[in-house]
């Protein structure tokens, strides 16, 4: 057990080491530099743009640059181009940022979307299977930032609440209680909106992973043994579906850096999205470059965790 | 016990119907699902839409979406044209603005109409690469995944990791990333999207290609002694399809979503070029005063990406044999 954690740590440390090559070298070998994202500055002389670029070590070899890159990183004294702050403290409070909305819309996933797809796969082909069915893909085919403001549009209207950013500005002074539904009236609507493909999809694979399970041969002896249907359906049949859920759980990590990014710019929510959207527009190589190796990392981490999560729910499977 | 002698239902080959071809069969199937039907109907229209699009908006232009008719802005769907002050070669082409004018009095009938082309083009080429790419690597690691490579690895083993490497990262900010530090173009647009989402093909191919080789008629096909480019591409590859169908369907959807998402972070089509998604995008700043520039592109979006989603899961039952017989 512990040699196969061990080895799947060796591979994925390798794995993450090609990625952030890779990333690197698409980051650095794009045109468009840093030192010419305000080319119709007047103050910017050549010199002043030499001088950026040896700063940056832009001028040296692109295996130099990674090396550079990967020692400050160690260290942690890397610098966003930008604004020369530390960029491991500036990911890490975007990441605390971001990590309410990310625990919100995972648990509006998973709480919605088992129900759906259980009761879809149990009336495989009645009129809720059919209707939950459409309604899940309708939730994936609206753009998402439509979506959003169709419905900042109505909740701004109906409910007279701010959602847009992470509180309202000047609510310092409220008392505990009204400061705490500001924040919940702002969390609201981006988690909604980042859970409802995540719910289209889950809900989805609930409902073939019970088809599955459910023409299973111990299935029909629960049945027939007469017990009753809800014991069959949840004691029997869903804790052998849920399996495939372990691997689910690691792949929904990634959602932290990536998903996020058109939600935290509408909603104006200071998270690892917005950051990287920020860091994107002003060519910000080391915070692009260390938030998608950040990425990476933690789907590697995500896979790590569902493989031994599966090993140990699975008795079928030996880990060696 | 009595025992009435009921006929034997005679197995004469001759009386039986003419068994049905497996595309008999998958028509069978698929009739069924309704909504499927009438989303491939919907594809088909916007097919010929954007066809048309392209030939009546750029080739042969009758409805020109450049004309700038300042007189006529913010006019809402269906109004006429004022007749007196535009001349009369840019009046609208139907008498009417059909779909309305924007900000610059711009048709956005004319507009929407270009715009499926770009559109539409951007998910059949980008989901075209992805596949391309997708069967090459999958059929590599597939067909020839036990070749040792430098007797360090097998063709298998590194075009797998590299598989898994892909992904790993995060597609949709990787894709922004490059986008946004490429040169705005089209096909920049096109080729990223497409070099972002082989992965899952890849895989599907390879792990039917794994479960084929074993099968009897493609060692028939070896003894043979046939080589080997016609065995994988008559053999393998058509019967590797089915899956690699359904999810191209989906990766139209899904690329033609990305693109909204891009144009929405000012990354997508650039003008003069019209996309449904910076169609959307320009309309949100006026989603009070004209929320027609805003509602027509995002509903056209959305009936034509459900329309992709729903016949690839109708393609994806009709295709399956494990859920057929159920």
């Amino acid at each position: 057990m512990l040699a196969y954690i061990g080895r799947n740590i060796a591979l994925r440390v390798v794995l993450l080491f090609i990625v952030s090559v890779l990333i690197h070298g698409l980051i650095h070998l794009a045109p468009g530099e840093p030192s010419a994202v305000d080319p119709s500055n007047p103050r910017m002389k050549p010199q002043d743009i030499a001088k950026i670029r040896a700063a940056f070590h832009l001028d040296d070899p692109l295996y130099l640059q990674y090396v550079y890159w990967v020692r400050d990183l160690a260290r942690g004294e890397l610098k966003s181009f930008k604004d020369n702050q530390p960029v491991l403290g500036k990911i890490w409070r975007r990441f605390l940022n971001s990590l309410p909305l990310f625990i919100c819309s995972t648990l509006i996933v998973w709480t919605l979307a088992f129900p759906v797809g259980i009761q879809a796969a149990i009336r495989r082909g009645a009129v809720f299977d059919r209707s939950s069915t459409l309604v899940a893909y309708a939730l994936i085919s609206f753009p998402g930032f439509f979506l959003s403001y169709i419905m900042i549009l109505g909740v701004v209207e109906v409910f007279h609440v701010p959602v847009i950013g992470l509180r309202t500005f000047g609510m310092e002074g409220a008392t505990g209680a009204f400061q705490f539904m500001d924040r919940v009236w702002h969390l609201v609507l981006p988690s909604l909106l980042g859970a409802l493909g995540g719910i289209a999809i889950l809900s989805r694979y609930v409902r073939s992973q019970m088809l599955e399970v459910v023409s299973q041969d111990y299935v029909r002896t629960a049945k027939a043994k007469g017990l009753h249907q809800d014991v069959v359906i949840y004691r029997h049949a869903l804790r052998n579906a849920l399996l495939p859920f372990i691997t689910m759980f690691g792949l929904l990590i990634p959602g932290l850096v990536g998903g996020s990014v058109i939600f935290e710019t509408i909603f104006a929510w200071p998270g690892l999205g917005l950051l990287g959207y920020e860091a994107i527009l002003s060519r910000d190589f080391p915070v692009i470059l260390t938030l998608n190796v950040f990425g990476a990392m933690l789907t590697l981490l995500g896979t790590l965790v569902s493989d031994v999560l599966y090993g140990v729910a699975d008795p079928r499977i030996r880990l060696e | 016990m009595n025992t009435v002698n009921r006929p034997v239902a005679s197995v004469d080959a001759e009386k039986l119907p003419p068994p049905e071809t497996p595309w008999q069969e998958f028509i069978r199937v698929y009739k069924k699902d309704r909504l499927a039907v009438v989303s491939s109907i919907v594809l088909a229209i916007l097919v010929v839409v954007g066809i048309s699009g392209k030939v009546f908006t750029e080739w042969v232009v009758v409805f020109d979406a450049e004309v700038v008719r300042l007189p006529d802005k913010f006019l809402p769907p269906l109004s006429t044209p004022s007749v007196d002050i535009i001349p009369a070669p840019d009046l609208p082409q139907l008498g009417v603005y059909v779909f309305g004018t924007d900000e610059l009095g711009r048709d956005v009938f004319a507009r929407m109409l270009q715009g499926s082309f770009v559109s539409l083009s951007i998910g059949f080429v980008a989901v075209g690469i992805s596949v391309v790419v997708g069967i090459l690597l999958g059929g590599l690691a597939g067909f020839f995944g036990n070749i040792q490579l430098l007797k360090i690895m097998t063709v298998d083993t590194l075009i797998m990791r590299f598989t898994d490497v892909m992904l790993c990262i995060p597609t949709f900010f990787l894709i922004l990333t490059v986008v946004a530090l490429l040169p705005p173009s089209i096909y920049n647009i096109m080729i990223v999207i497409g070099l972002f989402g082989w992965m899952g093909t890849c895989r599907f191919v390879r792990a039917e290609i794994l479960a084929l080789r074993q099968q009897d008629f493609v060692v028939a096909a070896e003894a043979l002694g046939l080589p080997k480019a016609r065995i994988i591409f008559r053999h393998l590859v058509p019967n590797a399809l089915a899956p690699v169908l359904v999810s191209t369907t989906i990766g139209v959807a899904t690329a033609i979503l990305t693109e909204s998402g891009l144009s929405f972070l000012g990354f997508g089509v650039q003008p003069p070029y019209a996309t449904w998604g910076n169609i959307l995008t320009d309309g949100k700043g006026f989603i009070f005063d004209a929320p027609w520039l805003f509602v027509i592109p995002g509903m056209a979006i959305f009936v034509v990406v459900l329309a992709f989603n729903i016949v690839g899961e109708g393609l994806r039952e009709a295709l399956n044999p494990k859920l057929r017989r159920r």
